[in-house]
């Protein structure tokens, strides 16, 4: 639907230009204007034009906003990110005003003084005291701007280790993502990729064998989280690279070969309680409605229909990383303290899974 | 021939005055004829059109060079959105120019990568380096500041040569047999390191580097010309303060590139270092394909840190001379001076400075020391304000104009439009808290596309629009003009407004697709509105192309000043020919924005006429 009416629309406005500068090149008396510079017919057209297209840029952004608002991530699922998505909002309430703002005086003074050749412009070269109110005005704006973003910045990247943090690796390769446990003595073993070979390659993530800290280390393919407790994530990669970003956390960090990297939040919903949450059963229900008409093109051709969907939290790769960066993806779990627990108690200990 | 129109010129050199009525297109053509008898017999074919070493022949050598390097970087964008708004789907167009790399007609993720990269690269340097500020420093600095040519014009033929061999090497790269650099125009390593990361890191990485090497040296040459140019061979009277702003913007873009390019050379070379020699500047800890690689002790992030320093000065070394060229066309043709001279000037002096100190915020989040992130957000926020500073005296110089809506001027409203709504999203990412969640997602494709690309897009068509009568003495089809205008204005909004949802969406960037798994299924709709709005842009192009290249042959033949236009270019007789001026150079009397000067005649008083008794010269 959305796809006919983008069509007929652009179909439409290429017709009523091309129809508008045609009607201009008749209209025009023969031999009134033999060169290529605007006359006064040129100028008048072009100016309203300037008006429309202001017109245009406030019905694109209302239209995007009622139309495409609903794919805005939902609001954050961890406790920094409540201060991040406030500051998000408020950066953008003020870019918002002056984006309306400015793109109106343009236009629209592209409009009223579209040139003829009566009109005279006004000799107005320099005015310090406008100069310096749009000095000032924006200096005191961005001062506000800046203070806010660097508070919130320190808040988030200040990581204070407590006893309490869970300590998760998070191991990046080509293409997928690995996630390692400190187990019950809460310190990671060393690693290195020159261990990834040993015990025929089921080291996993290089766990240095000679370090005891490893041995109850618990290495998974799926991110399993416990809700409203502090998260330090150790970022590594082994080949290129890559970037944790798990949007819904408002949390990333690139993994970078050769080092370890630091991210840290505290998750403050279970993926049961998102699932339940309004806006994303509202974006379910359209992902479905969507898989749902493609399966009904697939099963016509004799494939097989696609899974309904369910909501999960993501980790992707958000580093260009090679031909299957697009699919570099892992599931995040929220749970509660005692699932969480019952989890990790299922995992089988670096120690228990080489030999 | 002769026109009905009234119109002044200058018989220049001599410091005359006339009126002439009818008789001006004549008057040209006999002085160019002259002087053709005069030089004939001296020039080959090669001399003048290909070993050229007038400044006038090579602007338009970077122009047409930039344009056809334009060409195929647009056409890899339209290929690219095709794949993303039906991921996986066969495509003749696929088959055909892609062949081996789309088997039956779809796409291979590695030649999407390849398409994103190759596009980036050709874009940003081939086409908005070059071939905007190569075409318009060429042509205007001489021209504008009243010299007979650059300083040298060996070296200029040198750097458009250079040019040239790297624009050959980048495409002559897309045949190489596992395809060209995809590693991205970034081209971290180890990525782009280690062929065994991808195929595009053999053969095709090497030729991206050996060609930007070139391209280096060619922008180098052509950088240290234009500075010596303009400080030392400025005519009589040319203060600075009387420069008009392209100068300005072409001198200080020069500088930010002397500054900064030879940082990326260095990048560069060490890359190759890596890559060949076995060293290990960016290189740590890898293990790869079943295989330790024996590197450590380098660090990718040092890449990151020698990339940058030049990767974001680059944006304005791309974004100033459209600036500059929008400062001109938009006070010629609201006939009104531009407002705030000295201030323009000090904008682009602080936006030049600022830009040197903000790379890291391209790097907030890997793994910098976080403190150096809190610096790189106060100065980058900094920015906004000579950014904002510029926009509103545009806004200022139109107020009370008496705006004559050619197409240049159309394109350089356009270009203020789309500076300040990819400006303002600007603010969000340069803040290092929000870019956590943003960064690398399509929130930043659709903020520099605005900013950079599609504004200084804009500031090339401008200067095309605007200067062709000078370039080739004959004028575009106004209609065709506006047609692109409007098409490729609608559109560039029709597909960079909605992308800024995609990535508040949380979509990353250089995704092959974006439904192979089910989170993103619901901005499918929006990929194909944005791949439609690119398709309409592109055919918009196909106009510009047609009315560029006829209107060399057919246009209508320029008289000398179509604009009536205050610079020293107008003053000069259009056709081709060493040094510029017949006669003396002009001498210059006044700053060039005296439009609508209450006391004189006409709206617009050239630089080269001497102040009346007791006319007072503003702004100086």
């Amino acid at each position: 639907m959305t796809l006919l009416l983008v069509l007929t629309s652009l179909i439409l406005i290429s017709i009523a230009v091309w129809q508008l500068t045609k009607i201009l090149e008749l209209s025009k008396p023969v031999d009134f204007e033999n060169s290529e510079i605007a006359t006064d017919n040129d100028n008048d057209m072009q100016g309203k034009f300037m008006f429309l297209f202001l017109i245009f840029i406030y019905a694109l952004t209302i239209f995007s906003f009622f139309q495409y608002g609903d794919v805005i991530l939902p609001e954050s699922a961890s406790v920094h990110g409540e201060n991040y998505d406030r500051l998000l909002w408020f950066s953008f309430s003020i870019i918002f005003v002056v984006q309306t703002i400015t793109q109106a005086l343009l236009h629209y003074f592209a409009f009223k003084y579209r040139g003829n050749k009566k009109r005279k412009a006004l000799f107005f070269a320099d005015s310090n005291f406008l100069e310096g109110v749009w000095t000032i005005i924006p200096t005191v704006a961005l001062a506000g701007l800046i203070l806010y973003g660097l508070f919130t910045w320190v808040d988030i990247m200040t990581i204070e280790e407590n006893d309490e943090a869970l300590v998760v690796e998070l191991y990046a390769q080509q293409f997928n993502w690995k996630a390692r446990y400190a187990g019950e003595d809460g310190v990671l073993g060393d690693a290195n990729v020159r261990f990834l070979q040993d015990f025929d390659g089921k080291n996993l993530v290089g766990i240095d064998p000679t370090d005891r800290n490893g041995d109850d280390d618990v290495v998974v393919q799926e991110l399993h989280l416990p809700v409203g407790r502090e998260v330090v994530f150790r970022i590594r990669s082994q080949d290129v690279l890559h970037s944790a970003f798990m949007p819904h956390f408002r949390a990333q960090m690139n993994a970078v070969p050769g080092m370890i990297n630091q991210f840290a939040f505290i998750p403050n919903t279970t993926t049961q309680d998102m699932r339940l949450r309004p806006e994303i059963v509202k974006k379910v229900r359209k992902i479905n409605k969507i898989r749902f008409d493609k399966s009904e093109v697939l099963t016509a051709n004799g494939d097989f229909p696609l899974d309904p969907y369910q909501f999960d939290f993501l980790l992707l790769c958000n580093k260009i990383c090679g031909a299957s960066h697009y699919n570099m993806q892992m599931k995040i779990i929220v749970d509660t303290e005692e699932d969480f627990n019952k989890w990790i108690d299922e995992q089988l200990t670096f120690k228990e899974f080489v030999q | 021939m002769a026109k009905k129109n009234n119109r002044r010129a200058k018989i220049v050199g001599t410091d005359i005055e006339l009126d002439i009525t009818e008789k001006e297109d004549v008057l040209i053509e006999s002085h160019d004829e002259d002087h053709d008898e005069h030089h004939h017999h001296k020039e080959t074919f090669i001399t003048k059109y290909i070993f050229s070493i007038d400044h006038k022949m090579i602007s338009k050598q970077y122009l047409i060079t930039g344009l056809i390097m334009g060409i195929v970087g647009i056409a890899m964008s339209l290929l690219f959105r095709l794949q993303l708004a039906w991921p996986e789907e066969s495509f003749g167009v696929f088959d055909v120019l892609l062949g081996k790399w789309a088997t039956d007609g779809v796409m291979d993720p590695n030649v999407y990568l390849a398409l994103v990269t190759i596009h980036g690269t050709i874009m940003v340097f081939f086409v908005l380096t070059a071939g905007l500020s190569g075409t318009f420093s060429n042509l205007l600095i001489p021209l504008q500041i009243g010299a007979r040519d650059m300083a040298s014009g060996f070296l200029n033929m040198i750097s458009y040569w250079l040019f040239f061999i790297s624009s050959a090497i980048m495409l002559a790269s897309l045949f190489v047999e596992a395809g060209p650099a995809a590693a991205g125009w970034t081209i971290y390593p180890p990525l782009s390191a280690l062929p065994q990361a991808q195929p595009g890191s053999a053969a095709g990485m090497t030729l991206w580097l050996v060609s930007m090497a070139f391209f280096i040296a060619s922008s180098l040459l052509a950088a240290l010309n234009y500075i010596v140019t303009v400080l030392n061979l400025r005519t009589e009277g040319m203060t600075m303060t009387r420069l008009p702003l392209t100068v300005w913007a072409f001198l200080v873009t020069a500088i930010i590139g002397v500054v900064s390019f030879p940082v990326l050379l260095s990048a560069a070379l060490l890359l190759i270092m890596d890559r060949s020699f076995g060293t290990s500047f960016f290189l740590s800890d890898i293990f790869i394909q079943g295989e330790v690689l024996h590197y450590q002790g380098g660090s990718p992030v040092l890449f990151e840190h020698l990339f940058w320093f030049l990767g974001h000065p680059e944006v304005y070394i791309v974004l100033l001379p459209a600036l500059g060229i929008a400062s001109e066309v938009i006070s010629t043709n609201a006939r009104k001076p531009i407002f705030g001279y000295r201030a323009m000037v000090g904008s682009i002096l602080a936006i030049a400075f600022l830009s040197t100190i903000v790379w890291g915020h391209h790097m907030f989040i890997t793994g910098m020391n976080p403190f150096l992130g809190s610096v790189f957000t106060f100065t980058t926020l900094l920015i906004a304000i000579p950014s904002a500073v510029k926009a509103f005296n545009y806004i200022t110089t139109i107020w009370k104009g008496n705006i004559q809506f050619n197409p240049g001027m159309l394109f350089a409203i356009g270009l203020v439009s789309t500076f300040i709504t990819g400006g303002l999203t600007g603010i969000i990412l340069g803040d290092s808290a929000l870019d956590i969640n943003l960064h690398d997602t399509y929130f930043v494709v659709a903020h520099f596309h605005l900013v950079m690309g599609i504004s200084a897009l804009y500031g090339l068509f401008a200067g095309v629009y605007h200067w062709y009568p000078r370039m080739f003495g004959r004028m575009m089809n106004k209609n065709l003009g506006y047609i692109h205008f409007w098409i490729t204005a609608i559109s560039a909004y029709g597909v960079f407004f909605p992308m800024h949802f995609v990535g508040m969406a949380g979509l990353p960037r250089r995704y092959y697709t974006n439904t192979n798994f089910p989170y993103f299924d619901d901005v499918a709709n929006i990929n194909v509105v944005i791949t439609l709005f690119a398709l309409l842009a592109g055919a918009a192009q196909l106009v510009f192309l047609y009315n560029f290249i006829s209107s060399m042959f057919y246009g209508k033949k320029s008289v000398m000043n179509p604009w009536k236009s205050n610079t020293l270019e107008w003053t000069a007789p259009i056709k081709h020919m060493h040094g510029n001026w017949p006669g003396k150079i002009p001498h210059v009397f006044r700053w060039p924005y005296d439009y609508s000067k209450p006391g004189a005649k006409d709206d617009f008083v050239p630089q080269n006429i001497p102040l009346k008794k007791g006319e007072r010269e503003l702004q100086h």
